[in-house]
């Protein structure tokens, strides 16, 4: 156990969780990430509309998308989904 | 405070049950039936209907639904009610445990009966008993006037900030759910006074800021999602330490209620009953403690120095006071309803000896398995054991520790 973690005595009761869900770097996970070929891509945004962690990003100043690896799981939902095959999974 | 004047009504033990729910200011409900506890859940569905009552009644499908209703209403901060008994308890289990888990301050009427099999709709304690675990407040009364005032009490226990834990009232089946008998009501507006509005705690949710502990989706929290072995322990210990101040709560709210109503159970943990001077003495729980009072006088009135000892509250199990009433005594058997099978007597007899291993003084502890499926414990049987009890003192020896009484050979 590590010293970070809090006891009994601090913690809300029932579980409540007191720091919000992105403090969690779920992106540790994954052994797969994906990979974006970017002749491929023509910014459908169906990734970014089927990742179920919401790790598909859309910046509209530069018009593209991006992964935010802190929260990819590695799923590879984007690379089914993608009707261009333009994303692969790769071993990290 | 002086006490509040009463009406008298005929009530069955049931009956007293949804009569004191229905003064309780309740706004959910929802239970599936079995008997003995249908009662309880019928009176209160047709107050629903009448429109003398303003709770949502919520029809469910199983037990395990009814009570997954109870705690998710009871997370959104409102007050809620259920009962059951037997079998629907025990496919309720699951879900007692994630109700304190979630701390979620659910009051329900347990009618004890019998688990199956063979198919039995009669009382014994077998189906509370095996749920003391599940992190929930034991109370279990003697008569339906109790019950009616008990209800009324785990409303305020349950709910109070400093617990928030699920509270079971336990009536015997039939004895009590089906019986009639006059039972004293205070007003409405009296009971409505006593529990008042449920209050609410702050916690700390994932924002980073004090908000109210309920499902609001003003103030969003999240309750009870995946805690594994980084954080479940610390929860557990914080149930424990919750479970640790409910005698006192549970003292401070039997008292207040006794003030206006003029009933006192014991001191609200255990009632003793001329323990003061006894040399010998029994201990139960429920409906055979009004038996064992009669057969107590009757042994007074011959010289006999006999006593009870009724449990009132069995969780949180109120320790020092038991020691205390118990010490001096030389002999005492525990009355058991319900049976461990393979281990060492019943669960009330594990626990009393365990404790009395660090009294000053011990008496001799026997234990007797009585009543189970409904058998009936004459004035006889009881008779029968304090005999055994005045043996065990003249010889001071005990022969047989644990023994079946009531059972044919």
């Amino acid at each position: 156990m590590t010293s970070e973690q809090k006891g009994w005595k601090e913690i809300p009761i029932a579980g409540v969780c007191w720091r919000p869900a992105t403090d969690y770097l779920t992106g540790d996970w994954k052994t797969l990430k994906p990979v974006r070929d970017k002749e491929k891509c023509n910014k459908c945004l169906i990734c970014y509309m089927f990742c179920p962690d919401g790790a598909v990003t859309w910046d509209p100043e530069i018009e593209d998308i991006g992964f935010n690896l802190d929260y990819c799981k590695g799923c590879g939902i984007c690379a089914v989904e993608c009707p261009k095959k333009a994303i692969e999974m790769v071993h990290e | 405070m002086a006490i509040t004047k009463q009406n008298l009504l005929a009530l069955n033990g049931d009956e007293a049950v949804a009569y004191a729910v229905k003064q309780s200011d309740v706004d959910v409900v929802s239970a599936y039936p079995i008997t003995p506890q249908t009662i309880i859940v019928e009176r209160f569905s047709e107050y629903v209907h009448n429109g003398e009552v303003d709770t949502e009644f919520v029809c469910v499908e199983s037990e395990h639904s009814a009570l997954s209703m109870c705690l998710t209403a009871s997370a959104t901060g409102v007050r809620v009610f259920t009962a059951s008994g037997s079998a629907g308890l025990a496919l309720m289990h699951e879900i007692l445990y994630v109700t304190s888990g979630a701390r979620a301050p659910v009051v329900m009427a347990i009618v004890n009966r019998a688990l199956s099999g063979p198919i039995n709709i009669h009382c014994d304690h077998s189906d509370s008993m095996v749920e003391r675990d599940a992190g929930w407040i034991q109370i279990y009364v003697e008569n339906s006037q109790e019950a009616y005032d008990s209800i009324i009490q785990a409303f305020r226990i349950a709910e109070h900030n400093d617990l928030l834990i699920p509270t079971m009232v336990m009536l015997d089946a039939f004895v009590l759910s089906h019986t009639l008998e006059s039972v004293n009501v205070l007003p409405d507006e009296t009971v409505r006074k006593f529990v008042g509005t449920r209050r609410i705690p702050l916690v700390r949710g994932h924002r980073g800021k004090l908000v109210p502990f309920k499902l609001d989706p003003e103030n969003p929290i999240t309750m009870g999602p995946l805690d594994l072995y980084d954080y479940y322990f610390e929860h557990k210990r914080q149930q424990e330490e919750a479970m640790q101040i409910a005698p006192r709560i549970i003292k401070e709210v039997h008292d207040e209620y006794a003030r206006i109503s003029g009933r006192k159970y014991g001191n609200g943990l255990i009632e003793p009953y001329r323990l003061e001077d006894a040399e010998i003495a029994t201990v139960c729980l429920g409906s055979t403690a009004g038996t064992t009072k009669t057969v107590v006088d009757q042994l007074r009135t011959k010289g006999i120095k006999a006593g009870l000892l009724r449990l009132r509250t069995y969780r949180p199990y109120p320790v020092q006071d038991i020691v205390n009433a118990l010490e001096n005594v030389e002999a005492v058997a525990v009355m058991d309803r319900s049976h461990s099978f393979g281990a060492h007597g019943g669960p009330v007899f594990h626990e009393m000896r365990h404790i009395l291993y660090e009294a000053s003084i011990h008496p001799q502890i026997v234990d007797y398995i009585y009543g189970l499926g409904g058998r009936d414990m004459p004035q006889t049987l009881i008779h029968e054991i304090y005999r055994d009890l005045q043996k065990i003192v003249k010889t001071k020896r005990v022969e047989k520790p644990i023994q079946f009484i009531g059972v044919r050979e």
